[in-house]
């Protein structure tokens, strides 16, 4: 298990973590999910030994790792543009761990070769032992980039942004792939990621982070239908989200009471968040929305309906069932919220 | 396109003829006289003027000077690279300043600032002497003068370099398990090793042709302290023309071979240097 206590980080006057806790559990696969800028980095980047936090301790099955390197954590490290060493053979590359060994502890040149290539295999790259990176595309440049990390054996796998560099479908691919190998090896691994979908498809938890800390822990379907604040829900998944007054227990939107249940909610301004998909088009009751449409189009099996509320400068996103046409742009439609989450007003979101 | 545009513009074709020209009268030209120059009175007069003893000693002392300072300048210029591209700290825009001293100093100045400092009347000069050691009108003056002469020459064709490959692959080597050294001979050496190369080619160059500097530490002690580029200036002076060209005709060919050597690895290799044009 890996646990996190307080760590802190500045860059000069800019705090890029600021106290974090985390526990990590064994064979999990955590996802940091958070937009850049949010510290994730520079939090993966501490577990590994690379960074040095300022305040906070590190530690490995109960073991203090805080002051270790990377060299003495036994960590493998992926990262974004996969650093492979451009002058060695894929082989080369994937045995580098073992063969930097000291020499009592270093296999012999024939052993770093065939463990070598049983890790290409793994991956899928059988056969191209002999290569060179250039000669790579990049998502084999990738998969060659994971072999050298898992070459040494490490006790933690911790993936930097794993497929930003990639294409979408490759992206995708690889993406299903990893998730299969992580079940296959039961390895605890950590990732980084800006994308939402990534770290929801992937992940057994994710963290959310948002300026040094982090916003909320826990499995992609709580993240995705319980967000804890109007961050999360902002950011993980579409979200839409009004500016209300909670009065007597009736949330407002100038004045026009809106069906959500308020129980529990603090008076006074609030933000009221709901997906593109929790609406009903119920015709013109008390407490809906009106909208007027601006444009539709196809999302896979849904119309994403895009439209304007009047007292609203951001677009309303509603997703409607294909089975009848899209809505023409000018008509006027009544939203009933479905399900909808009041959260404390913040400042930074307008 | 741009090429097509250009062919068509007479005004293309002038500039590159008056390039030309002067490529010709101010390059091609010179070098041929040093040539003809120095085989005026044939083969046997030009190789008996290379074996004279005052001339085998320059040249001697010149790639002694050369295989000294060259080696030195590798170790500083990769340090120094190294801690500029890959780290940030405080003072660090001074350094990067700092090497480039000896770009913008007159050599001549240089060479000064060393008699200053080690001269007999220099500051370190009363101490120097009762110790014994003679620095200005002697080797380690000249070598000391190359050094600061071709400091300039390593590092600044491998500070672009390493800052744009930036830190990732020592990363990955070390979270592999390297030690520091293992990182450096194995994964950041190899990556510079063309623009290194490229930098010993310039540093070396200079190293041997240096003049400047060198002439105000050396004393021209004929056999002693002359390096190639002195002995042919005292050569000269003394109306030994063939004997001055011959032993120019050297240095030129080592130029020659700079650049033999430079257009191969821009070609085989597509290496193309940073910003140590000089």
């Amino acid at each position: 298990m890996i646990s996190l206590d307080g760590i802190s980080k500045r860059f000069g006057t800019f705090d890029a973590l600021r106290n974090i806790d985390l526990e990590v559990r064994d064979d999990e696969f955590l996802a940091l999910l958070g937009p850049s800028g949010s510290g994730k980095t520079t939090l993966l980047r501490i577990i590994a030994g690379l960074a040095f936090p300022d305040a906070g301790r590190v530690s490995f099955n109960g073991e203090d790792v805080t002051d270790l390197k990377v060299a003495d954590r036994k960590v493998g490290f992926v990262f974004q543009h996969y650093a492979l060493f451009r002058h060695m053979s894929v082989a080369d590359n994937v045995g580098f761990g073992l063969s930097v060994r000291p020499r009592r502890q270093r296999p012999r040149k024939p052993e770093i070769r065939a463990r070598a290539r049983d890790l290409l295999e793994l991956v899928q790259l059988g056969g191209l032992e002999d290569r060179y990176p250039a000669q790579l595309s990049g998502g084999q440049r990738q998969r060659v980039a994971l072999a050298r990390a898992l070459a040494v054996e490490p006790q933690l796998l911790l993936l930097d942004e794993p497929f930003g560099a990639l294409d979408a479908k490759v992206r995708k691919e690889l993406r299903r792939w990893l998730r299969q190998l992580h079940e296959q090896m039961k390895l605890t691994s950590i990732f980084v990621t800006h994308d939402q979908e990534e770290a929801l498809e992937l992940a057994d938890r994710v963290v959310v982070m948002n300026d040094g800390a982090i916003e909320q822990i826990g499995p992609p379907e709580d993240i995705y239908m319980a967000p804890r604040s109007s961050f999360v829900s902002g950011f993980v998944g579409d979200t839409n989200s009004l500016p209300v007054t909670v009065a007597d227990g009736v949330p407002r939107f100038h004045d026009r009471p809106i069906a959500v249940d308020a129980a529990g909610v603090a008076e006074g301004s609030a933000r009221l968040d709901f997906r593109p998909h929790d609406i009903a088009l119920d015709g013109d009751q008390a407490g809906s929305l009106p909208m007027i449409v601006t444009g539709a189009y196809r999302t896979g099996g849904n119309w994403r309906v895009e439209g304007t509320v009047s007292g609203l400068s951001r677009v309303i996103e509603i997703d409607l069932a294909t089975d009848r046409p899209p809505p023409e742009p000018g008509q006027r439609l009544a939203l009933r919220i479905t399900r909808g989450r009041l959260f404390p007003d913040e400042k930074a979101r307008p | 396109m741009t090429a097509s545009v250009y062919r068509k513009s007479g005004g293309a074709r002038w500039l590159v003829a008056v390039a030309l020209t002067f490529m010709v009268l101010f390059l091609v030209l010179p070098l041929a006289t040093v040539f003809a120059e120095a085989l005026a009175r044939g083969f046997e007069a030009y190789g008996a003027t290379l074996t004279h003893p005052d001339a085998i000693a320059a040249i001697k002392l010149t790639l002694t000077v050369a295989a000294i300072s060259v080696p030195l300048n590798v170790v500083f210029g990769i340090a120094a690279a190294w801690a500029i591209a890959k780290f940030d700290f405080p003072g660090k825009s001074l350094l990067v300043t700092f090497i480039d001293l000896p770009f913008s100093v007159s050599p001549v100045v240089a060479g000064l600032v060393y008699v200053l400092l080690f001269g007999m009347q220099g500051w370190l000069g009363p101490w120097l002497r009762e110790h014994d050691i003679q620095i200005i009108f002697a080797v380690p003056g000249i070598v000391l003068a190359t050094i600061f002469v071709t400091f300039p020459f390593v590092a600044r064709e491998l500070i672009p370099l390493m800052a744009e490959q930036g830190r990732d692959d020592e990363e990955a080597a070390l979270s592999l398990g390297a030690s520091g050294f293992q990182t450096f001979l194995r994964v950041t050496l190899p990556n510079i090793r063309w623009g290194l190369f490229y930098g010993v080619l310039l540093c070396n160059a200079r190293a041997m042709g240096e003049f400047g500097a060198v002439s105000v530490v050396s004393g021209h002690l004929r056999g002693l302290t002359n390096t190639m580029p002195l002995h042919v200036e005292i050569l000269y002076n003394e109306y030994n023309f063939v004997a001055a060209f011959a032993v120019a005709s050297l240095l030129a060919l080592l130029a020659l071979l700079t650049l033999v050597l430079k257009s191969i690895l821009e070609w085989r290799f597509g290496y193309h240097h940073g910003s140590a044009g000089h």
